[in-house]
């Protein structure tokens, strides 16, 4: 390398420095430069692909650690004490010896940070000497070369399976559609693929890319950590090679635009694609993966923030007792008459002032007492989490077979706050329900299907498919009259709506398909009855009745179908059959978004139907697609332009898809605009939620079809409402046929849209909002969410545990309101309150009204004693209103005294402003639990977030604070680990209090009797030695492993977890009542040996080591009162540590003659050991300082025993009995037996109950109108009371 | 019984897809360990500190400490005690005069006489302590104000004390030997008992000034540099603390062995008290092998030479003597502390017992209340 002048360098270093903050980049291909040095580049401002995650280097590790260390307060305080020693006026020590506790203390943490830094750069090594391929234009090929040679401008070649090395332009794949598919399994846990597809436009889509012949400009964004969000514009400059190229003649000024599609992400799976190559946009810490990878997550508990309330606490008791040393030396000084031989004076035999050298004092105090402020708690509390956590991740119970997944818990420091929540929301899809979507009913064109044998249905499916598809074959199209024949008492009108329902079932399938790129909306079937319908769909219903009934008697032998099936509506087995079929279309088209999987998709699309597999974005698609399978449309292809299905018939009908509308959370809903093969017709099919669709129903365009329509509109209006009451999800399609000019016009502004690069998210949806008018309603699904086991049981038991449970859910109002019934969240005797309003003013009275009816509730003296059984149901939009600032305090009151509260229609936002004003409102402890992206909020909202990971990716996991596989772990995890994890903590912090406090009050207790001077009478070895060794593990033992309860217990009896809850066991009187423990013992382990050497002949370090063996026994044996389970290992730790002391100090005492100057151990301890006295000593001031404490401790067992200790008295009966009492012991609480017994069989979320109760449902007006009902709903009557 | 429930609806989830692709056979389970440890399992015993399960500790502890303190109490009561203050605060005291008149600097000493009754014999050997009140050896700065090293015998740390001897490290210019504020404080009356019988004559008693010292502090902490030949040779070139009226050396003219640093009163001295009132030992009165009292009850004279003064800080300064038995000197404090948490225990076992008959039968019916 040639020298450079420094101005030149720091020339170029500025220009660095601009070019990278632009907001705009401009990369341009490295290979015309290849070989030229570093200056030359110009793509050299821009970092390389090596990365450096570890915090530190090996040359400034002490410092930089050091740096990192001082950060906390409590190191900076001990420092400055040992600091403070090094004066000689005021050391209390020698100073050197001062510094071993924090030299001790800081080398652990130091050595703990420098080994996780070092597993770091193994990582980055290893990951920076991946190999990969860039293509070299010396070696006309690619080479294979390591991750950290890329080089932003580079062209890298990814093989399939290969893991891609940085931030890519897809520019070039095998696949002759230019698709890429990547898996994003390392990013956001998602283990669906997802398409790429190769910028297009840019002129090299020839199959043997060059990419020399890259001659554009590449213009992008400034690097940012959005994972969904890029854009590009490439600039060509010349396009020899595309002679295909619309613009040829103007080659030298082509913008092309392009998005996160085009965007290989570093660290995902190429997948499906044999190769494919990209141009590095960003590389190593500039790549969107780096930019999202945070450290971990720093949460300060509760108990931790009170611990530190207390340290100040402790903080002001250790001023004033050196306050009361200094005053106490002041005095004694000013006591003596002259100056008596045994006062020092200083080298120049000078004596310092009483005032003076009392001044002193206060900091040789603060030196001696130092311990008072607990050193070691906080490297203690550290290691005692990693210990819990170890145990958490170790549990078997809340292990998932499934998922192969444990417990993980990825905030290391919040473990004790699970025993004391108090509120928990919950998500609802995927958190209390499985997430795994079941296709239930449909309704066609106003007319209602269900499905409910989907399993047998595919089962008799396989058998008689050969059947089948000669049934279909032998008549392709022509009307055929046999469905009269065969259909025993359907009537003409209901086949009409059959027909109708076809339709739209296959348009609604169109409509579903919500995935990001891939919605093709082939509808074969429905497609061709479609054109034909419009204007007559009675000529081409009879064909397909005929077509269905056929199939059906050759299926159909379901035993129990007519309990699902709705009374009012056609025959049994055809309407069944039918229905369901027709859907299928449309739901095929739904799944198209699923890229298939199990076939290597594109090429051969008429593999076997039967074993395909799909992948789906949502679990509703992924449902629709798998039911309409089950009726034969069997969706074979979906690429990027085109879906492929199998109709029964066997023909393969491919739809070419024009563009997708892509689902956004404003919109709610999507739509696929395809072109229909039969009829060459361009369709818009739409689905979404059933209020986003209802307002786009435009007037249909065939006139005399407007009251159909109108009816129609309303029938599936009920029906959704009836689905969504038995907690059906439901959704709706509609169709549009767009015209061939209308559709121009439409392209024209798309394409700009999708060109621009300012605002293009906005404009994109403008556009899909412009198309998406005067819709055609076709019809509905509804689709059920299962439960996850155990749920109702779990919500019982957090309940019972004093907890109240919120569920924020997005769904229908009735949806969820079912779901609370189902998962016992709701009682059939509770009182409910409805909140939905439209305006302020009414949500203000209602909030009011509520409020006092509640209050009035309460104090009805039958309700004394029960738990208030309110519930509270309220919807978005009231949300909104009650949780303005005026309203909230009232509606915070009010929620206070329900039990549970569900809100339904909720967004992400919402959810998250719920959590808050909750939390900051009643001051209480919050969880909150979901799974999906938009309970992100929630869960870094509340104090705990759990993340499920369940079926949608891993946002939630990766946000959360503890990631659990089902919603049924939780409670273990929060009423076993939390309840101990809590009491183990609290416990083990008191005593770290109390620990200190007693010990170094021995110290203070003998300035009474040296003059306030700061003499210890202890060696300062010892003294350092018992913090650090002797009484360390038992209590970091006591906080990993001990067990007040068993599980079985505290599962079995949740109420115990309210013992955590709010104050909890860590008190502010616990504190203090252990404080004057502490002292008590202190005085009683001071004084009696004190008053046992009177006046002989005790020299002081013979009076000091009884002292210090007596506060070992005594602190010991504290502890040995607070275990609560004793096992092998406490044994053998606290029996270790009284023989440690034993070895060390005698070892210590019989060899350091002189090792230790001023203090003379030599021999004391042996000497001690061979007096009576001694034992005789420890004995009784033992007893002394623990008696209070060990009667305290019986007589409040024995009297007024806790809950806590009661349940240790089951816990010591055998299993049997012990089950019995609890059972025994639930039905005695009022009402817990019906509850109990309802356990065992839970109201299924299934369609069986409220089916009958469809017709009297309360239906639109009541949920739609501003209307207020307090319903209090018991076993056979409702009572609905208008406010 | 539920998750059958839901079971029978799983069969028509058709899609198990999703979830076996992941989860290849050969992958490792991830499934913990399903051990008593790591499943918090361990037998453990849990004792539960109520009123029944604790009652026969309090008794037992009961049952144990009052015989241990009528014992100590007994043995503490045998232990013959007798105790002198001849500080000379008042002025009917002998030592008065010497007391008033006191200077570091005199020459010639000051000797008092204080006759004494006892009232009992003292049969075994009877230990003569001198008693320090309001000393405090125990300052820090005092505690400190020596060096180890040099009493240990190093030749270095002889001519160069620790620092932590200022201000008595050196004077004149030559190190100090031993230096620090404790040896410079020694204690150094001296005491001579005189036994008067019926005629009026008295006799010396023998004191014995050896083993009055630890023997560890004797042999191994404490040496003379350069070993025990010719002392004045081994402390040349340095001089005596300012207090002392002779060198280290001459400590005890009569036994050459006891000079030194390895002089017992000084050893004795130098292991500070560790509270402000304080006895050290400073004679033994061995039992003579025939059957005769050590020391009979009658008149007896203590003689001092009153050198060390006390009435700068209020001290005052006693003569002990006493006996001891298997527990050390008389202190009936154990004994009566032994005793009194004896019968505390003991009473409490019968309120525990009462309260056991009233509540813990209540919870074999084990409610858990809310």
């Amino acid at each position: 390398m040639t020298w450079r002048s420094p101005l030149a360098l720091v020339r170029d270093a500025l220009r660095g420095q601009r070019a990278r903050e632009k907001d705009l980049r401009n990369l341009v291909s490295n290979l015309p430069y290849e070989g030229l040095e570093k200056r030359k580049q110009p793509n050299r401002y821009f970092p390389g692909n090596a990365i450096k995650t570890t915090k530190y280097t090996l040359l400034f590790f002490i410092p930089m650690n050091l740096f990192e260390q001082f950060h906390r307060l409590a190191n900076i305080y001990f420092v400055g004490l040992a600091i403070l020693n090094f004066v000689p006026v005021v050391n209390a020590f020698e100073p050197e010896i001062a510094l071993i506790p924090i030299c001790v203390i800081m080398c652990l943490t130091a050595l703990k940070d420098a080994w996780e830094d070092f597993r770091r750069y193994q990582s980055d090594r290893k990951l920076n000497n991946t190999p990969c391929f860039i293509y070299s234009r010396k070696a006309k090929k690619f080479i294979e070369r390591r991750w950290k040679d890329v080089r932003v401008g580079d062209f890298v070649k990814v093989i399939c399976n290969e893991i891609v090395p940085a931030d890519l332009l897809l520019l070039h794949t095998s696949d002759p559609n230019g698709v890429c598919h990547i898996e994003t399994s390392n990013l956001d846990g998602e283990t669906n693929l997802k398409q790429r597809r190769v910028m297009s436009g840019v002129c090299i889509s020839d199959p043997d890319f060059e990419p020399e012949s890259f001659n554009s400009l590449v213009v992008c964004e400034k690097p940012n950590n959005n994972l969904n969000h890029f854009k590009v514009l490439c600039v060509s400059i010349k396009c020899k090679d595309h002679m295909d190229s619309p613009k040829r003649e103007k080659p030298d000024k082509e913008k092309v635009g392009a998005g996160i599609e085009s965007l290989l992400l570093r660290g995902c799976t190429v997948r499906n694609t044999d190769h494919a190559v990209g141009f590095v946009v960003y590389a190593g810490h500039e790549t969107k993966s780096m930019l999202n990878n945070n450290g971990p997550r720093y949460k300060r508990s509760k108990l931790e923030r009170k611990l530190n309330k207390d340290v100040i606490f402790c903080v002001i008791l250790l001023f004033f007792m050196c306050l009361n040393g200094a005053l106490g030396h002041f005095l004694w000084l000013q006591a003596l008459p002259t100056v008596p031989p045994y006062l020092v004076p200083d080298s120049n035999g000078h004596l310092d002032s009483p005032g003076l050298s009392s001044f002193y004092m206060f900091f040789t105090m603060i030196i001696l007492l130092q311990v008072l402020i607990p050193i070691s708690l906080y490297v203690s509390i550290e290691l005692v989490k990693i210990g819990q956590i170890f145990f958490i991740t170790n549990d078997i119970d809340l292990y998932d077979e499934a998922t192969d997944s444990r417990i993980q818990c990825k905030a290391l420091n919040i473990t004790e706050d699970l025993g004391q929540i108090e509120y928990i929301f919950s998500d609802k899809t995927g958190t209390l329900t499985e997430n795994k979507m079941v296709f239930r009913r449909c309704s066609i064109m106003g007319t209602e299907y269900p499905h409910k044998e989907n399993a047998v249905r595919l089962a008799v499916l396989e058998e008689s498919e050969a059947e089948e598809n000669v049934l279909f074959n032998k008549r392709p199209q022509p009307v055929k009259p046999r469905w009269s024949l065969d259909t025993e008492d359907t009537n003409f009108e209901d086949r009409q709506h059959q027909h109708g329902s076809h339709r739209k079932s296959k348009v609604a399938g169109n409509a579903q398909s919500n995935v990001a790129f891939s919605s093709p909306l082939v509808n074969g079937f429905s497609h061709s009855l479609q054109s034909n319908n419009p204007m007559d769909p009675l000529s081409n219903m009879p064909k397909k009745s005929g077509y269905f009934s056929n199939i059906f008697t050759s299926w159909q032998r379901k035993p129990n179908r007519n309990r699902t099936i709705s009374e009012d509506s056609v025959v049994e087995g055809d309407i069944f059959n039918l229905p369901e079929i027709m859907e299928e279309p449309g739901d095929i088209n739904g799944l198209r978004r699923c890229s298939l999987y199990a076939p290597t998709n594109s090429d051969k699309p008429a593999t076997t139907s039967d074993n395909l597999s799909y992948e789906a974005e949502s679990p509703d698609e992924a449902a629709l697609v798998y039911a309409a399978k089950a009726y034969g449309f069997t969706l074979l292809a979906r690429t990027p332009d085109s879906v492929t299905v199998r109709l029964p018939s066997g023909e393969d009908l491919v739809f070419e898809v024009l563009d997708t509308l892509t689902f956004d959370s404003f919109r709610k809903r999507m739509s696929i605009l395809v072109r229909d093969p039969i009829t060459k017709k361009y369709v818009l099919y739409t689905k979404g939620a059933d209020y986003a669709i209802m307002e786009l129903l435009g007037t249909p365009y065939a006139e005399n079809l407007r009251g159909i329509q109108k009816k129609i509109a309303a029938d599936t209006q009920h029906h959704l409402d009836c689905y969504a009451k038995d907690g059906l999800r439901t959704l709706c399609f509609t169709k549009k046929v767009v015209s061939d000019k209308e559709y121009k016009s439409w392209f024209v502004n798309r394409q700009r849209a999708l060109a621009a690069i300012e605002n293009r998210e906005q404009l994109v949806m403008d556009t899909a909002v412009q198309l998406e008018t005067n819709l055609c309603l076709l019809g509905a699904t509804g689709i059920e969410d299962r439960l996850q086991e155990s749920v109702p049981d779990t919500i019982m038991a957090l309940r019972e545990a004093g907890i109240q449970v919120w569920v924020l859910t997005g769904d229908k109002l009735e949806t969820a309101v079912n779901i609370g019934y189902a998962c016992r969240l709701l009682e059939d005797e509770d009182l409910v309150i409805n909140m939905s309003c439209k305006n302020k003013l009414t949500c203000t009275s209602i909030v009011d009204c509520a409020l006092q009816e509640v209050r009035r509730y309460n104090e009805d003296p039958r309700n004394v004693d029960t738990t208030p059984d309110i519930s509270l149901v309220i919807d978005g939009l009231t949300l909104n209103m009650a949780l303005s600032s005026d309203l909230q305090d009232r509606f915070v009151e009010l929620a206070k005294h329900c039990r549970s509260v569900l809100c339904c229609r909720v967004t992400p936002l919402q959810k998250s402003s719920v959590v808050k004003v909750v939390r900051e409102k009643l001051k209480v402890m919050t969880l909150a639990v979901g799974d999906g992206a938009n309970d992100v909020n929630m869960i870094q909202a509340a104090d705990i977030g759990i993340g499920i990971s369940g079926q949608e990716g891993m946002q939630a996991v990766m946000a959360s604070d503890f990631a659990i596989s089902r919603f049924k772990h939780l409670k273990k995890l929060l009423l076993v680990h939390g309840h101990w994890c809590y009491t183990r903590l609290a416990n083990m912090i008191i005593y770290f209090f109390y620990k200190n406090v007693a010990y170094v009050n021995l110290l203070f207790w003998y300035q009474f009797f040296c003059g306030f001077s700061g003499t210890t009478m202890i060696d300062y070895w010892l003294m350092i030695f018992f913090n650090l060794f002797f009484t360390s593990a038992p209590p970091i033992m006591f906080g990993i492993m001990d067990r007040d309860i068993s599980a079985e217990i505290l599962l079995g009896v949740p109420e115990l977890y309210r013992t955590g809850q709010g104050e909890g066991e860590y008190k502010f009187s616990t504190f203090w009542v252990n404080m004057l423990d502490a002292f008590y013992q202190s005085l009683a382990c001071f004084f009696i040996p004190y008053l046992a050497y009177q006046g002989s002949d005790i020299d002081i370090f013979s009076f000091g080591t009884p002292l210090n063996t007596i506060s070992l026994f005594t602190i010991l044996l504290h502890l040995s009162i607070e275990i609560k389970a004793w096992t092998a290992v406490h044994l053998i730790i606290i029996g270790g540590s009284v023989v440690l002391y034993f070895v060390v100090t005698l070892a210590y005492s019989a060899v350091c003659v002189t090792c230790n100057p001023p203090s003379n151990p030599y021999w004391i301890l042996p000497r001690q050991m061979a007096d009576p006295m001694f034992y005789l000593l420890c004995l009784i001031t033992t007893v002394v300082a623990l008696l209070p404490r060990y009667t305290f401790h019986v007589l409040r067992n024995s009297i007024a025993p806790s809950p806590l200790v009661q349940a240790k008295h089951l816990d010591q009966l055998d299993p049997s009995t012990r089950s019995e009492y609890i059972k025994e012991w639930r039905s005695f609480r009022g009402g817990g037996q019906v509850k109990s017994s309802r356990l065992s069989t839970p109201p299924s979320p299934t369609l069986e109950t409220p089916v009958g109760m469809y017709p009297q449902s309360p239906t639109v007006s009541d949920i739609m109108g501003d209307e207020f009902t307090l319903n209090v709903i018991s076993e056979n009557y409702q009572r609905h009371l208008h406010l | 019984m539920m998750a059958s429930s839901y079971n029978a609806k799983e069969e028509d989830g058709h899609h198990s897809g999703a979830s076996s692709h992941g989860a290849a056979g050969a992958v490792k389970s991830k499934k913990p360990d399903n051990t008593a440890f790591k499943q918090q399992r361990l037998p453990a015993w849990q004792p539960i500190l109520t009123a029944g399960t604790v009652l026969p500790a309090f008794f037992v502890i009961g049952l144990i400490f009052i015989p241990i303190g009528i014992g100590l109490f007994v043995s503490s009561n045998n232990i013959k005690e007798f105790q002198i203050d001849y500080t000379g605060v008042d002025i009917s005291s002998p030592c008065y005069s010497c007391a008033k008149n006191f200077s570091w600097n005199s020459t010639t000493p000051c000797v008092c006489y204080v006759p004494f009754t006892l009232n009992q014999s003292f049969e075994s050997n009877v230990f003569m302590y001198y008693g320090l009140s309001n000393f405090y050896q125990n300052h820090r700065r005092y505690v400190k104000s020596r060096d180890d090293s040099q009493l240990n015998g190093d030749r270095s740390a002889l001519t160069n004390p620790s620092k932590e001897c200022e201000p008595y490290r050196t004077s004149d210019g030559l190190p100090i030997a031993p230096c620090g504020a404790i040896a410079n404080s020694l204690f150094n009356d001296t005491l001579e008992l005189y036994h008067i019988d019926s005629n009026g004559t008295s006799n010396p008693i023998p004191l014995a000034k050896k083993g009055i010292a630890w023997w560890t502090d004797k042999h191994v902490k404490f040496r003379n540099p350069g070993g025990n030949n010719n002392l004045s040779v081994a402390f040349h070139g340095t001089n005596k603390p300012v207090n002392w009226r002779n060198p280290v050396y001459e400590l005890d003219p009569s036994d050459p062995e006891n000079n030194g640093f390895i002089n017992e009163d000084f050893i004795v001295w130098m292991r500070t008290a560790a509270l402000p009132t304080f006895r050290k030992l400073y004679r033994i009165i061995q039992k003579k092998p025939n059957t005769t009292p050590t020391l009979p009850s009658g008149k007896y004279l203590l003689t001092i030479t009153y050198n060390y003064p006390v009435l700068s800080f209020d001290g005052r300064k006693r003569m002990i003597l006493s006996t001891i038995s298997w527990m050390g000197g008389k202190n009936p404090f154990l004994g009566i502390a032994y005793i009194t948490v004896g019968s505390i225990c003991f009473f409490l076992g019968v309120v525990l017992l009462i309260i056991h008959h009233k509540y813990d039968t209540r919870n074999n019916s084990a409610d858990i209340p809310n």
